[in-house]
């Protein structure tokens, strides 16, 4: 079983984007649990979301406590909640941003990884230039495809055409294809 | 047809599939989604035959219902936590009469204090009012007892809640068979009505009772939860016949033939348990797990079937009557009271507690030991309690207990510092 931990705010798309791999993970024939863990229901409020991909079903019910991937959308939690919290020694770590892990001041974590397993990326800037919105969500995903095989890009393409049909899916699908490169190239 | 969806989006489509002529429902977390989809479907003209009705509250819901019902029209309503009880005078009018209304309750904590996380408390305040009650394990259940319930509801002429845990099935996107129309049609056949408001045959729905009529009519609905024991089982059969799913029923077990110890529980938590239990039983430990389907009807001969060899039963359940214990426990210790078994009463996931692999162990473990203090918390804070405690000796002026735990577990201090 791989089990995801996706930390960011209200209104950044946290919960969408644990549907959208959830779907991806599905469309390759798997099994896929997600489910948002909100606090208050505002915008700006932490939220935590959780996907658990298998290759079959999945009854678990409780919190993800050991991430295999932890994808956080929003740095300026690190000072607010332990969000690296049971991160498994061969996990992956991606963080939206334009600094780097040391500026971050989370180095040392990021460091005990594997080699691959690490990614900053701006993907608040790629979102704004791509959708013209800050949301990180659909270039996070992107990039993680192009670190592991956990789930293709085409799938996760396919999992964003059924959430935003038309021209905002278009548009994601720039997003993510252009984070997946950037990362495959990086 | 196989979709990857959310739990409350895959039980507005069984309610689409199900033919309801009336929606009448107010939203409130977790159980929005549902509605939110029905009424986007009512307006897109997806439901045929189908009018949603706007109303201020849950109270002018179920009301609606009520009426539309009485009218002969197949009604559908959903609710949470504090809708139950704005709901609640309807809720008992709708069983009193006799209505054969389906309502989803998306189960979540009642305050105060205020929560919006799962627990049963919202199902349970209802327990007595005469509607069924069934309980979902997953979201492929909530799908399939939904349409169950429909028969259910319209066979007894009885009103059917169907419970799901807000959330953790409300929220979760899983895999998710959704039934064909034809199939629905072929286990639901339209409402045939006992009872309808019409000119050319009127008749008084609803009538005053007094003491010389009063007992009759609630042994009536009594009576049609018996019945039901017999028509739940014989209707999940026929529902396996046509989609090819053991769903619904009225308790299903888990390896808890022939073990010494059986966890009985309802609801999504034995997804999480069965891993726990399973490495239990690896290390040599006899013991397997129950889940009560129907709580209302309560099956009573059914559990008594199945616990008739255990040595001792942990009941697991995310309710307590205040000032009592847990409820599910004591209605087993009734149904059980001539057997000689211990039944330990465990009350955990209150408010939405996580319930881990972790601490179901460490429980369970004490549990077989029979080392369970009565009812037993399950991952309860004693310092903080007992703080709290201390705080209230200490002097009169002590302040909101839920203000003052917030404090000392830090959720104040950490939301300033977020």
């Amino acid at each position: 079983m791989f089990q995801v931990r996706i930390h960011g705010r209200g209104g950044q798309g946290v919960v969408s984007a644990a549907e959208m791999l959830s779907v991806a993970a599905f469309e390759e024939g798997k099994h896929s649990q997600a489910v948002p863990s909100f606090g208050s229901e505002r915008m700006g409020a932490p939220v935590v979301a959780y996907v658990r991909i298998d290759n079959k079903e999945i009854e678990l019910r409780e919190p993800v406590l050991e991430p295999d991937l932890l994808i956080v959308q929003d740095p300026t939690l690190f000072s607010a909640i332990d969000v690296f919290a049971g991160l498994r020694e061969d996990g992956y770590l991606l963080v939206n941003t334009s600094k780097s892990m040391e500026d971050l001041g989370i180095a040392e974590t990021a460091d005990k990884l594997p080699a691959g397993h690490v990614a900053a990326i701006s993907a608040t800037e790629l979102a704004i230039r791509h959708l013209r919105r800050p949301t990180p969500n659909t270039v996070l995903l992107g990039a993680f495809t192009a670190m592991s095989d956990i789930v293709k890009i085409e799938s996760l393409f396919k999992a964003i055409e059924r959430k935003f049909p038309g021209k905002v899916g278009e548009l994601n699908i720039a997003a993510a294809q252009a984070a997946y490169s950037a990362a495959k190239s990086g | 047809m196989l979709e990857q969806i959310e739990g409350s989006h895959a039980v507005a489509k069984a309610i689409a599939l199900s033919r309801p002529e009336v929606i009448s429902a107010y939203p409130i977390t977790p159980q929005t989604h549902i509605v939110e989809d029905l009424g986007t479907m009512v307006k897109a003209g997806e439901i045929e035959n189908c009018q949603f009705m706007l109303v201020e509250s849950e109270f002018g819901a179920l009301s609606a219902c009520i009426g539309s019902s009485a009218a002969g029209a197949r009604s559908y309503t959903a609710t949470s936590s504090q809708g139950m009880l704005f709901m609640m005078e309807a809720v008992y009018n709708a069983s009193g009469m006799g209505l054969p209304i389906v309502m989803t309750v998306g189960n979540r904590a009642i305050g105060a204090p205020i929560n919006i996380w799962n627990d049963w408390s919202d199902s349970m305040s209802a327990r007595d009012s005469g509607w069924l009650q069934l309980f979902a394990e997953n979201n492929q259940e909530s799908v399939d007892v939904h349409i169950q319930a429909f028969r259910l509801a319209e066979e007894l002429s009885m009103p059917v809640m169907v419970c799901m845990d807000g959330f953790i099935l409300t929220h979760a996107y899983a895999q998710v068979d959704i039934p064909d129309q034809a199939q629905v049609d072929e286990f639901l056949p339209p409402f045939q009505p006992r009872q309808v408001l019409d000119p050319a045959a009127p008749l008084s729905m609803g009538a005053m009772v007094g003491p010389e009529a009063f007992t009759e009519v609630r042994y009536l609905a009594h009576h049609k939860q018996v019945e039901a024991l017999e028509i739940i089982p014989k209707q999940a059969t026929e529902f396996e016949a046509i989609f090819g799913r053991d769903s619904g029923g009225l308790i299903k077990s888990f390896e808890a033939d022939g073990a010494e110890t059986v966890v009985v529980t309802m609801g999504s938590v034995i997804g999480t348990m069965k891993e726990v239990l399973a490495g239990m039983r690896e290390d040599g430990i006899s013991i397997g797990a129950l889940t009560i389907r129907s709580f209302r009807p309560f099956p009573r001969e059914a559990l008594r079937e199945a616990l008739k060899d255990a040595k001792r039963v942990i009941v697991f359940e995310k309710s307590v009557a205040v000032g009592m214990g847990g409820i599910v426990a004591m209605n087993l210790r009734t149904a059980l009271q001539d057997f000689p078994i211990l039944v330990h009463s465990v009350i955990g996931g209150l408010g939405g507690r996580p319930i881990t692999r972790d601490n179901l162990r460490r429980m369970f473990e004490k549990g077989i030991r029979d080392q369970l203090d009565e009812p037993h918390f399950h991952d309860i804070h004693m310092d903080v309690v007992n703080r709290e405690i201390e705080r209230e000796k200490a002097e009169c002026r002590s302040g909101a207990v839920a203000e003052n735990i917030l404090n000392d577990v830090g959720v104040v201090a950490a939301a300033k510092a977020i």
